[in-house]
């Protein structure tokens, strides 16, 4: 049945970057993520708040040692070819996002499934894995350890279904329209690269009655100054962000319409603890943290879009308050005075002043934060900092090698609540710890609460693990983001939480 | 056979009175046909250096397609490596390329999986070449027509403002112009849309099509009234005034196809001032060509894209220079080699 165009409700999405890919288990960017949500569901799923809630799986019981979970399929669960949804599909998605031989870009997010580590490093064939199907609508999960945050790893992309058909039939080619089979609330019509991305309602899907949207279009807003443009032309009705630097005019202007909400990243400058002038030297390294004033950048500079940091863990991790150190609430003379009695410990003076090099990938942004950095250094300690700006993929690679770099930019976002989704970047195994840091107590730390199944016993470690990096200061926390989208004033159902995630079958347009 | 030949002497003859040298005298579609044989022939070498050079070149810039701040696992990152060849030699790798590309493939893209190159660039091109045939077009009449306004004009009041417009149209770029206009027209007016394409129909070339013609169209118009000037003061078009025909006459049939040369000539210029300047306009409307693709290409080191992009737009140049000098020969056959 074709309906009129009017009474056609159609969401106008601004979504970033182009995805690279739909294909659930390869994707890694954000917004590859935000589409295949919709065209896909887990076995969990994230209420609008951000909460656990049922998926594909309607209920589920968990072992008492936290290392059995049991999934009950729904009995209405279907592709969006018409075909039943079984455990197998869900089975076959599992090992084939552990699978190095498919290439899979997020086999970490899957680490804690028994025998993950080792199919994903090729030691054991997939079908090890510990996820199997006893009949078509069970899925029992075994975990190597109890992990407190596991139902949220199910409603990541990594863990969705795969349509087994169409793998077959186009191996990596299945994810474009006409080919993808997914069970998610919506379907993929139309792909024009870089222009955009066409999905309509499921009407397989089996709460599509309770779906008010019929059609969404995701465009590709690479530049956010162009995104804005188009927001307030009329012709997008959500953002993916707004550009930092016009951030206090889009509040001033667009007030009701912008929701700045915590988001679950930090964005931090690393040391390089491999090479001086960084290695062994944690007093230097302590006074260049508490010489910075992060309240002046997260509310002058990046004009109250982004919030102070003084740890790697944001805020919003459900039972874990984010580490404070107690020199965050000094006065700044005191803070000032306390960095300079370091600087003068770790051997430097103003007549044998630091000289550091600060590196950052080319943007305004970055570039205003370490001009500001340099000159707080500067002013306050008498450093001199030679300020460097790299292309991405060039900065990416000398951070990499550890013998390039001195400072360094880092930016991190979580994939799940939990505090383990950052802290362990800084584990010395860590394929991202370009600051090569390097503390058998901080690993035992995280070890022992990748072990622990009482969740005040694990948050107290956690706590311990962040004491060990005040203390160490691999890093020097600059700012937590905030999420900040544009959502105009009909849009109702949208709710802001820490991971971000928005699906399309929970929002509803209002006449406008 | 010989009667046809003979008569297209004639008029070729008659058609060129005043460039009467013994090259003009051979038949015209041989010559022509010759000349274009022999460019695209020497475009052939032309382009495999440009490929080789954009390959290479590519290979030299750090970092990898499959770097990000999230780091893959050693086994996985060896696995993509082998299933893109990137763990061979760099030269077996060239030979590879150029191997696929002999039979037309221009291979798999490394940022867009799933997609291949072709599909890509076909995809995009005929979304860039209508805004760049738009553009030219445009360029062509307006440019043109203002130019000749100008010449006609000269010294009064509008020659004057139209030549200090067309000094601000070369001298602005489009990274200022295109933000500008959609500020003005798309969000304080709101007449047409700030992007995207083919949502809206005509009206989302509107703006894009102006940002981009707008450099060529000052050019193109400073070119003519100079060129236009130039003619009109020469000696025939005294004589021509002299036999007492009309204004209109002189101009078009005597003044414009000398006059016509130069601007001719800068089209090849333009061309590619159009294609460079559709990465920047592309990227700020949101349109899905391949300038943009050229962009992200080379940010995200996507090897092929970049190399396939870089392709069509050599082939595009070559094509459009040949163009141009078969127009030329068409208005001044004393151009056409011997």
């Amino acid at each position: 049945m074709v309906l009129p165009a009017q009474a056609q409700s159609v969401l106008r999405v601004g979504n970033g970057a182009e995805p690279e890919t739909l294909d659930p288990h390869q994707g890694q960017g954000v917004s590859a993520g935000n589409i295949v949500r919709d065209l896909y569901e887990g076995l969990t799923s994230q209420s609008p708040s951000g909460a656990v809630a049922g998926g594909a799986a309607e209920r589920w019981e968990v072992s008492a040692d936290g290392r059995v979970y049991t999934f009950h399929l729904r009995p209405g669960a279907r592709w969006s070819s018409g075909e039943a949804v079984t455990a197998d599909d869900f089975v076959a998605g599992l090992r084939r996002s552990a699978d190095p031989a498919a290439g899979a870009r997020y086999p970490e997010i899957l680490a804690p499934i028994e025998n993950a580590e080792d199919v994903s490093a090729g030691r054991l064939p997939p079908d090890r894995l510990g996820a199997v199907a006893p009949d078509a609508h069970t899925v029992v999960i075994r975990l190597a350890q109890p992990t407190p945050y596991f139902l949220q790893v199910l409603s990541h992309p990594a863990s969705f279904p795969v349509y087994r058909p169409n793998l077959l039939r186009y191996g990596r080619e299945f994810a474009r329209p006409g080919r993808l089979v997914g069970n998610g609330a919506y379907t993929l019509v139309e792909w024009a690269v870089q222009s955009r991305i066409v999905l309509v309602r499921n009407r397989n899907y089996w709460d599509d009655a309770h779906t008010a949207i019929d059609r969404v279009e995701y465009y590709p807003t690479e530049d956010l100054a162009s995104e804005l443009k188009r927001y307030r032309a009329g012709e997008l009705d959500l953002t993916s962000a707004i550009p930092m630097a016009q951030a206090a005019w889009v509040r001033r202007t667009l007030g009701a319409e912008l929701h700045l909400a915590p988001y679950l990243g930090t964005y931090f400058y690393g040391f390089n603890l491999a090479r001086a002038p960084f290695a062994g030297n944690a007093n230097l390294r302590r006074a260049l943290s508490m010489a910075v004033d992060r309240e002046l950048i997260a509310g002058k500079l990046l004009q109250g879009a982004a919030l102070p940091a003084y740890g790697l863990l944001p805020p919003g991790m459900p039972g874990y308050p984010p580490a404070r150190p107690d020199w965050a609430d000094w006065p700044a003379s005191r803070r000032i005075a306390q960095a300079r009695a370091l600087y003068a410990q770790a051997g430097y003076s103003d007549q044998h002043p630091l000289q550091v090099e600060l590196r950052f990938n080319t943007s305004e942004d970055n570039r205003r934060i370490a001009l500001l950095v340099a000159a707080m250094w500067q002013q306050r300690l008498g450093v001199r900092t030679q300020l460097v700006n790299e292309e991405w993929k060039v900065f990416l690679q000398n951070r990499r090698l550890r013998s390039a770099t001195q400072a360094f930019r880092v930016s991190w976002i979580g994939d799940y609540a939990d505090p383990m989704a950052f802290a362990r970047i800084l584990r010395s195994s860590d394929g991202r710890n370009d600051e090569a840091y390097d503390s058998p107590a901080y690993d035992a730390l995280l070890a022992a609460a990748s072990a622990q199944a009482d969740a005040p016993r694990r948050a107290a470690l956690f706590a311990q693990a962040e004491q060990r990096l005040a203390a160490d200061t691999p890093i020097l926390p600059i700012f937590h983001y905030l999420s900040k989208h544009l959502v105009k004033p009909y849009v109702d159902g949208w709710s802001d939480n820490p991971l971000d995630v928005h699906y399309t079958k929970d929002l509803r347009l209002r006449p406008h | 056979m010989r009667r046809s030949e003979n008569r297209r002497h004639r008029i070729r003859d008659k058609r060129c009175r005043t460039g009467a040298g013994a090259a003009s005298f051979r038949p015209v579609p041989a010559s022509v046909l010759s000349l274009a044989l022999r460019r695209l022939l020497g475009a052939v070498p032309t382009l495999l250096v440009l490929v080789t050079l954009v390959f290479f070149l590519m290979r030299a810039a750090p970092g990898g397609p499959f770097d990000r701040e999230r780091t893959l696992p050693p086994q996985i990152e060896a696995r993509l490596a082998a299933e893109y060849r990137l763990d061979q030699p760099l030269w077996r790798q060239y030979l590879h390329y150029l191997g696929r590309l002999a039979h037309g493939d221009l291979g798999p893209s490394f940022q867009y999986e799933g997609f291949t190159v072709g599909e890509l660039i076909g995809s995009g091109a005929p979304v860039s070449a209508e805004l760049g045939g738009a553009a030219l077009l445009l360029a062509l009449l307006l440019g043109g027509g203002l130019g000749c306004a100008a010449a006609l004009a000269r010294g009064s009041a509008v020659d004057r403002a139209l030549m200090l417009v067309s000094m601000l149209g070369i001298s602005v770029p489009n990274y200022v112009t295109a933000p500008l206009a959609i500020l003005l027209f798309a969000v304080l007016l709101n007449w047409l849309p700030a992007g995207g394409w083919s949502a809206h129909g005509m009206a989302d070339a509107v703006l894009p099509v102006l940002a981009l013609a707008l450099p060529q169209i000052a050019a193109i118009a400073r070119l003519t009234r100079a060129s236009l000037l130039e003619v009109l003061g020469a000696g025939f078009i005294r004589a021509a005034r002299a036999h007492g025909l009309g204004e209109a006459r002189v101009l078009l049939g005597h003044a414009f196809k000398p006059a016509a040369l130069p601007v001719l000539s800068y089209l090849g210029p333009a061309a590619a001032g159009i294609l460079t300047g559709s990465v920047v306009v592309e990227q700020t409307f949101g349109i899905p060509g391949i300038g943009r693709y050229f962009v992200q290409g080379a940010l995200n080191r996507d090897y092929t894209l970049v190399l396939g992009v870089v392709l069509f737009y050599g082939t595009l140049i070559v094509l459009f220079n040949l163009l141009v000098d078969l127009l030329y020969g068409w208005l001044d056959p004393r151009a056409l080699p011997a």
